[in-house]
């Protein structure tokens, strides 16, 4: 019976990332557009869109290897087994047993390591071009990560998503310096890795600016579909994993029951939406930066999550 | 042009070309024109072709005088201008293409406009059929360990004109920049000839869809001048009034468009609205919310009613008080300054050289507006400033732009004041003769110039030159040295025209 239940919260957790994706991305793009005082579109056309998308054809250039096609699938499913382990609504969920937050990371960057391959595969000059500040904004991004997870693991003692939100929860976590850098440092991570701007912008139409748009310009139909949604669950996974560390308020274990899943819910909910918005006020007040400052950017991340992790270290307290 | 003629003393002078002199000279006298070009003591204005005759427009900054030296009865081919002076050379490609003379001396024979897809060679020249194979074009090499080639267009993902850019790139950082335009060649001065006025000021409205009255107005100077013609005071003023409202309205659209190719969609959001305010004036006012076809020879077609003046007062009221906010967003914007400031620079050198016109040569140090250089009414009793700046970045021709804005609401505002009343449009007789006729006209831009030979009321040869012949080869001079993502920022910044080059 527990197993059942615990099965059935872990399915809903999957079908709700996936669902709730475009949502997110639809309110963020909805947000941004009443910033600019436009009308923009409904929050549900990133639906619409991926719908389209699905039903229509999907050309592919002749010279492309099986990888092109297998790529958007591959991104797609790695992102979401990543984003179905996150506590969202619910902690101690069944398969997130077997994933921590390192293995997160992990499957993101075998997302991301398929993405630029295709970006390449195709041959042509922006494919290429995407994938090499692709690659440069990953290797910058993911040390940076790490020493993150590593300064939340010292304080939480473990890197469980679960554990750690149980910890945050708890009375002993009390005030800490680290925490306050790591969040900092953990929202520089989710803007480059999400190709926000300042580092890029999803609605450029400018080829030789884009980073993640040029490594898929060469997709269509569904598999443009796979990779687009596989961005909305990567947005929503960054959000997702801030909120369950930084503010885990109401994601309750197992233990609490049905009606604690529903409050947890509502609050998760609400707390997409604030972090959605101010999403939508940081991009609308920022230019894009320069491709070579990207470095100094996230280098900035890696300076403040080896500051959290060390901090630590001096003092127990902080 | 006494000092033309000192310099081409073989030349003689053409009786019914106005208002500035044209003389028809040998190839001696052609040649030592050149070398004034060359010498830097004159700057080139245009270079256009016939059958068997080529002309060459020339300005003289020491004494602000505009000359036209030609070379008639030629046999196929003329000495060429760009062995000596670079800016003259996409000029008398295009010149090849168009009328088949050939310049002797030119260092690239490739074509420019031609891309071997024309049904005939020559439009302008003796009209040959085309051979079948379009040759392939050879971009210039440019060699060195690991470099690689980016081709970007002429399809492009936003809606934006057709135009071929060949990136070398090491890395991030551009090496040369290479254009390939002519893409929307549309044949208007093939199709200009033999058109009567009122058609040819169709085709020279259509020119460049974003400086339409500039073109107008320039094409119906020049007619006006052939014919020696005079307008009615109030529509020289009417005139005036739709080239500084569409100043205004692309003075506006550029400032958002080029912030938002940074990403910064907040400028465009609120530019673009303004720019739609004065569009909407615009229209109420003359009846065309661009004021397209509204100029013709012999005056205007569309009168400004009490109506239309209180909405362009309201119009002035409102971008006064909303655009120093937005001046103030753009300078105090560090993330969006850290982009602009240095970013595309062009040097005043390259500038003065090419006669860059408008915003491009302004931002460079070249004091040259033709309302200021060679004043046409009402600009000889306007009151404004001609903003110069020697940065040479996109940030400098940004601030051009907004002290242009700044001179335009003012000017916008005497002209309303000193609206002169009366009739607006004088006939056009025809009295069958052959004149020659020339105008340059400040648009947006830059400079306009527009040359036609008139038979009777039929356009005999009617010559059209946007100012982006002489930038387009410059932002292949700015982009050296940044990086490929900094490229559309800085041709959004010299943001010219591809229909107006193409013709």
């Amino acid at each position: 019976m527990v197993l059942i239940r615990d099965l059935l919260v872990q399915v809903v957790q999957m079908a709700l990332v996936v669902a709730l994706a475009p949502l997110l991305t639809g309110f963020v793009r909805k947000a941004k557009a009443r910033l600019l005082r436009r009308r923009g579109a409904s929050v549900i056309q990133p639906y619409r869109d991926l719908s389209r998308l699905l039903r229509k054809e999907a050309v592919v250039a002749e010279n492309v290897s099986w990888l092109f096609r297998m790529a958007p699938y591959l991104i797609f499913a790695a992102t979401w087994v990543a984003a179905a382990v996150i506590p969202t609504f619910a902690t101690g969920l069944i398969f997130s047993w077997t994933v921590d937050l390192i293995a997160i990371i992990g499957l993101l960057g075998s997302a991301r390591f398929f993405l630029a391959l295709a970006g390449m595969d195709v041959g042509t000059s922006f494919g290429g071009i995407g994938s090499s500040r692709e690659m440069l904004i990953a290797t910058l991004a993911e040390p940076a990560m790490l020493l993150i997870i590593f300064a939340v693991a010292l304080i939480a003692g473990s890197t469980q998503l679960s554990t750690i939100a149980a910890f945050m929860t708890s009375p002993q976590v009390g005030l800490r310096v680290s925490l306050a850098v790591a969040l900092i440092a953990i929202i520089m991570v989710a803007i480059a890795e999400n190709a926000r701007i300042p580092i890029d912008n999803p609605a450029t139409h400018l080829e030789l600016t884009m980073v993640h748009e040029a490594m898929v310009l060469e997709y269509s139909g569904r598999h443009l579909a796979m990779i687009e949604l596989a961005a909305m669950l990567k947005l929503l996974l960054y959000l997702s994993m801030i909120v369950c560390i930084f503010v885990p308020w109401n994601i309750k274990g197992p233990e609490a029951g049905y009606p604690a899943y529903l409050v947890g819910f509502a609050s998760y909910v609400v707390k997409l939406a604030v972090g959605g918005a101010m999403l939508a006020l940081f991009e609308t007040a920022t230019a894009k930066m320069r491709v070579f400052r990207v470095p100094q950017f996230l280098g900035a991340a890696l300076m403040l999550g080896l500051l959290a992790t060390l901090l630590r270290f001096v003092s127990r307290s902080l | 042009m006494p000092a033309l003629i000192a310099i081409a003393p073989e030349s003689r002078l053409v009786g019914h070309h106005r208002p500035w002199p044209r003389a028809v000279a040998n190839a001696a006298g052609w040649i030592a024109v050149t070398e004034t070009l060359a010498d830097r003591q004159r700057t080139l204005l245009g270079l256009w072709g016939e059958a068997d005759a080529v002309h060459m427009a020339v300005f003289d900054e020491a004494d602000g005088t505009v000359g036209v030296i030609s070379l008639e009865g030629l046999e196929g081919n003329y000495p060429s201008v760009a062995r000596r002076h670079p800016p003259a050379l996409r000029l008398e490609r295009a010149l090849r293409d168009l009328t088949g003379l050939e310049p002797q001396g030119l260092p690239d024979s490739r074509p420019w406009l031609d891309h071997g897809r024309w049904t005939l060679r020559f439009p302008l020249g003796e009209k040959a059929i085309r051979p079948a194979e379009a040759v392939p074009y050879k971009f210039l090499p440019a060699e060195g360990e690991s470099l690689h080639r980016i081709p970007v267009g002429p399809v492009h993902a936003g809606i934006i004109e057709p135009g071929h850019f060949r990136f070398t790139a090491n890395g991030e950082t551009v090496v040369r920049l290479e254009e390939r335009l002519g893409y929307v060649h549309k044949g208007i001065e093939g199709l200009m000839t033999g058109a009567d006025l009122g058609r040819a000021l169709q085709l020279a409205g259509r020119t460049s869809g974003d400086s339409t009255v500039a073109y107008a107005y320039a094409f119906s100077r020049a007619a006006e001048a052939a014919l020696g013609l005079d307008i009615p005071p109030r529509a020289v003023w009417l005139r005036a009034l739709m080239a500084e409202l569409e100043r205004l309205a692309n003075h506006l659209g550029d400032i958002g468009a080029i912030c938002n190719d940074a990403a910064f969609s907040l400028m465009l959001a609120h530019c673009g609205a303004l720019r739609e305010r004065v569009l909407r004036a615009a229209d109420a006012a003359f009846g065309h919310r661009l004021m397209r076809d509204r100029i013709v020879p012999g005056g205007v077609v569309a009168d400004l009613d009490e109506a239309g003046a209180a909405g362009l007062r309201t119009l002035l009221a409102e971008i006064r008080r909303k655009f120093p906010a937005l001046v103030d967003l753009y300078d105090n914007t560090a993330s969006l300054q850290d982009r602009m400031v240095g970013t595309g620079i062009l040097v005043p050198d390259l500038a003065r050289l090419y006669g860059a016109g408008g915003y491009v040569g302004r931002a460079s140090g070249r004091a040259f507006d033709v309302r200021r250089a060679l004043p046409y009414p009402p600009y000889d009793v306007l009151r404004f400033d001609v903003p110069i700046l020697d940065q040479g970045d996109v940030n400098a021709r940004i601030w051009i732009r907004i002290r242009e804005v700044e001179q335009g609401l003012s000017l916008i505002e005497q002209i309303l004041d000193q609206l002169p009343p009366g009739p607006t449009r004088h006939d056009v007789a025809d009295n069958g003769e052959v004149r020659e006729g020339m105008a340059v006209v400040e648009g947006f831009r830059g400079d306009i110039l527009v040359w036609l030979r008139l038979a009777g009321n039929r356009v005999d040869r009617c010559h059209l030159r946007d100012p982006s012949w002489f930038q387009w080869p410059l932002l292949e001079a700015a982009i050296e040295g940044n990086i490929v993502a900094d490229f559309p920022l800085c041709n959004k910044s010299f943001n010219c025209s591809y229909s107006g080059h193409d013709l």
